[in-house]
């Protein structure tokens, strides 16, 4: 507790990094999610392709990710780049799956009597079929965020620090406390987004608690 | 040069490929590493997915305890463990399996909450006791839902064994860390490249087994949708 | 054969499903609960095997107190059929119609072959033995369920809505299928439904249950319809109740009086000269009827009488096994309003109407085989 007291500077600026380095892959990852899960909702062949490739980049563990990424950008091995790229990699995969489900799961009634009433594609797709695929959209974004968390450790690693730097600071010198903070703080900080989302996704879904 | 022939460089290497720190020993320790913790994993969290789905008892304390260990830093877990239990590959392993057991069990237990209550129902109608229902009815329906709790397991532990060379574990973990601690980024990048497709490999060998494990019956019906 | 003895079910949150049910069960014959949802017909149904113990009371199946065996022991001794039929999904149709006599011991070949043998009685080609439920249609499905039901030849049938998620055409053909099995196999069947018009049809006796658990009436079926025992069952049972009586009316001894006809292919004036008060009803050379002729249609049309110029009949009212409602609704459904009367082989025997069936209702009446 001493410990912590004494150190509460690091922990905010720290608490920053992990913050950014995976909050930016989760809206990074949606912005391009939502067009590629639109695709895959439209057509079997984007459909697959999509996926097949969506499951074979989430299979490539992250650390090996990390380290490649420099190999193949030319990116020092300390940007963090080499982290923000990997978790929104993940984030897509994950997303482009449930957004392809929600948008094909908008009842065919529904899309239909918003073209009767003389709805164009685009708008359509804004005001209808994308709002009515919030819900599943967020349960999806929860999970990433979740992964994301917990994920950016490992870019201390190489360096790229958040709470990570806490393990590799401990480790080598055997403090237990530094560590067990670092696992805390990372929990905490993942709970906290948690709950951030499921609220947003209820103030953005008002119609979903409506007549329970 | 290139990134390319840089790996082709270090893969085409023979000495890379022999002796104790060659590819092939580095890939069996992997694995060997990845069937333990799997197998471990499994026995402890499909035997508790399975009985907290079949009673629905607990189902929430176990959805929450799995979305909580999932939400774990790998590196701070097993950087926790081998504080506590002294480098070496058991507390490493251990480490690997609490991480492994969160998606069995969770993947178990959605499984068999998702068999149809008509299908349970006349599983007991007929006369089935409590375990045959379970055996042969709730287990074999899950099995899709189970087979994929234990697909991202493995992926899971193939990910972080390779993190777990960090706290001394052999495998293909390895060469990522020695080469970073020399600043010998083929032998990094080279490292990566092969623990990547290992864990492709594995994926794929999930997806055969799984083909061979799930029964036709629940493949969605694609003909014989035959008239009344 | 099954009784019920002052049975309640009370479950936890303190609904009370099943309230002093007091029935007995007819053996060898189909036994109807029905009744609005809520009404505890199907947990009265489910506390014959078990799969709902009651809270008190007592249930006898053969004279037996089913408290006293053991639930999964009893469950292979009564056949079971529940809506969508609950099919095994992972099995294929052979093991799943296999499932009781392996539970029960069987070793693999014999109960293989008496399931093949099985589907056959349902009514189903052998070939769907080796297909999967999600393979067959919905009217199949249910026939496995019914086979699965009949593996080990149990003397007690339980139907849960067997027949509710099928369409009405698919529907009407398993019920029709249910009533010929019961011919040959004589079980005692307690069939649950929420479709006053399936336990008419179906029930031997019908137990009619109001919401609550009570039990309103148990009757016969013609009882049901002509004596209602209060404003609730005459509600359930619905409109028409006094048309559909007729249904359970014999028609023997209806007249049934001469018709014109003229066969399919008869130059049209040889047919002007036929009709009779300016109707006469077309047959094919086997004598069905296939529609009618008036005088206003042959009026416009020369050369021979073809299918083009037929007005398409009513129902048909079968001399043999024909109720007063089928030969009423024939003289009804008629263009000329004389009702076509044909034979058990479908030939023309002549024409009904429809004063004469109310007659016959009249004389019904005063031999007292209708209330008055």
């Amino acid at each position: 507790m001493t410990w912590v007291l004494d150190h509460l500077g690091l922990l905010a600026e720290l608490t920053g990094t992990h913050v950014y380095l995976s909050l930016v892959p989760l809206v990074l990852g949606l912005v391009l999610a939502v067009p590629l899960g639109w695709l895959a909702s439209r057509s079997r062949f984007a459909r697959a392709t999509l996926l097949s490739v969506s499951s074979l980049l989430y299979t490539i563990p992250s650390l090996a990710l990390i380290v490649i990424l420099p190999g193949i950008l030319g990116t020092r091995i300390i940007d963090p780049l080499n982290v923000i790229i990997p978790l929104t990699i993940y984030t897509v995969a994950l997303l482009v799956r449930s957004i392809a489900d929600a948008l094909s799961s908008v009842p065919a009634n529904v899309v239909a009597a918003a073209t009767a009433i003389g709805y164009r594609p685009l708008r359509r797709f804004l005001g209808v079929e994308f709002p009515l695929a919030v819900p599943v959209i967020v349960a999806g974004l929860r999970v990433a965020a979740v992964s994301n968390i917990s994920l950016v450790s490992v870019g201390a690693l190489i360096g790229i620090s958040g709470y990570g730097a806490l393990f590799t600071d401990g480790f080598p010198i055997g403090f237990m406390t530094e560590v067990v903070v670092g696992v805390l703080a990372t929990l905490v900080l993942a709970l906290v987004v948690d709950a951030a989302l499921l609220l947003i996704g209820r103030l953005l879904t008002p119609w979903t608690r409506a007549g329970r | 040069m290139d990134f390319v022939s840089l790996l082709i460089g270090w893969l085409s290497d023979a000495a890379h490929w022999a002796g104790s720190d060659g590819v092939p020993v580095r890939v069996l320790e992997h694995l060997e590493y990845t069937v333990i913790s799997l197998l471990i994993a499994v026995v402890i969290g499909f035997p508790l997915g399975a009985l907290v789905g079949h009673t629905g008892r607990g189902g929430l304390l176990l959805v929450g305890a799995a979305n909580g260990l999932r939400a774990l830093p790998t590196l701070g877990v097993l950087t926790i463990v081998v504080l506590l239990a002294g480098i070496g590959v058991v507390p490493a392993i251990a480490g690997l399996v609490l991480l492994a057991v969160p998606p069995v069990m969770a993947g178990t237990y959605a499984g068999i909450r998702a068999v149809e209550p008509i299908i349970v129902d006349a599983a007991r109608g007929v006369g089935m006791r409590e375990w045959k229902v379970l055996a042969s009815v709730e287990v074999p329906n899950a099995m899709p839902l189970i087979f994929g709790g234990v697909r991202s397991a493995a992926l899971q532990v193939v990910a972080t064994a390779t993190v777990a060379a960090y706290v001394g574990l052999g495998g293909l973990g390895r060469y990522v860390f020695d080469g970073l601690a020399i600043r010998d980024y083929a032998q990094v990048a080279s490292g990566a490249l092969v623990v990547a497709v290992l864990a492709v490999v594995v994926d794929l060998v999930f997806i055969g087994l799984q083909r061979l494990v799930v029964s036709p019956g629940l493949a969605p019906a694609k003909s014989g949708k035959a008239s009344a | 054969m099954i009784e019920f003895q002052a049975v309640t079910k009370r479950f936890d949150d303190g609904t009370v499903a099943v309230d002093e049910l007091n029935l007995s069960v007819d053996p060898g014959r189909i036994t109807v609960f029905v009744g609005p949802s809520g009404c505890g017909k199907t947990t009265s149904l489910r506390m014959v095997n078990r799969m709902i113990d009651a809270s008190s009371g007592t249930i006898l199946v053969d004279g037996k107190d089913i408290r006293q065996s053991d639930p999964p022991l009893l469950r292979r001794g009564i056949g079971y059929v529940i809506q969508q039929a609950g099919l095994f999904p992972h099995r294929t149709v052979l093991d799943n119609v296999a499932t009781v006599p392996l539970l029960s011991g069987w070793d693999r070949r014999k109960a293989r072959s008496r399931a093949a043998e099985l589907l056959e009685i349902v009514g189903l080609p052998s070939e769907l033995g080796k297909r999967y439920p999600a393979q067959l249609s919905g009217g199949q499905q249910q026939r496995v369920g019914v086979a699965r039901a009949l593996a080990v030849d149990p003397p007690v049938l339980l139907m849960d809505e067997p027949f509710s998620a099928v369409d009405p055409v698919v529907r009407e053909g398993l019920q029709d299928e249910l009533l010929r099995l019961q011919d040959e196999l004589d079980k005692t069947i307690v069939f649950v439904t929420h479709d006053i018009d399936e336990a008419i049809k179906l029930g031997d006796k019908v137990a009619v249950f109001r919401t609550g658990g009570k039990l309103a009436q148990y009757d016969k079926p013609s009882e049901l319809l002509a004596r209602p025992a209060d404003d609730f069952v005459a509600s359930f049972v619905g409109r028409d109740r006094g048309y559909r009586a007729l249904g359970f009316l014999s028609a023997d001894g209806l007249p049934v009086g001469e018709l014109a006809s003229v066969v399919l292919g008869t130059p049209v004036d040889q047919a002007r000269a036929a009709l009779r008060q300016g109707w006469a009803v077309v047959v094919d050379e086997r004598k069905h009827p296939v529609g009618w002729v008036s005088a206003d249609r042959l009026s416009t049309v020369d050369g021979l009488v073809t299918e083009d110029v037929l007005l398409s009949g009513g129902s048909l009212y079968d001399v043999d096994s024909g109720s007063l409602r089928s030969a009423l609704d024939s003289a009804l459904s008629s263009p000329s309003a004389l009702g076509v009367a044909v034979d058990g082989t479908g030939a023309l025997v002549g024409s009904v109407t429809a004063d004469e069936v109310l007659r016959a209702l009249a004389s019904a009446r005063d031999a007292g085989e209708v209330p008055q």
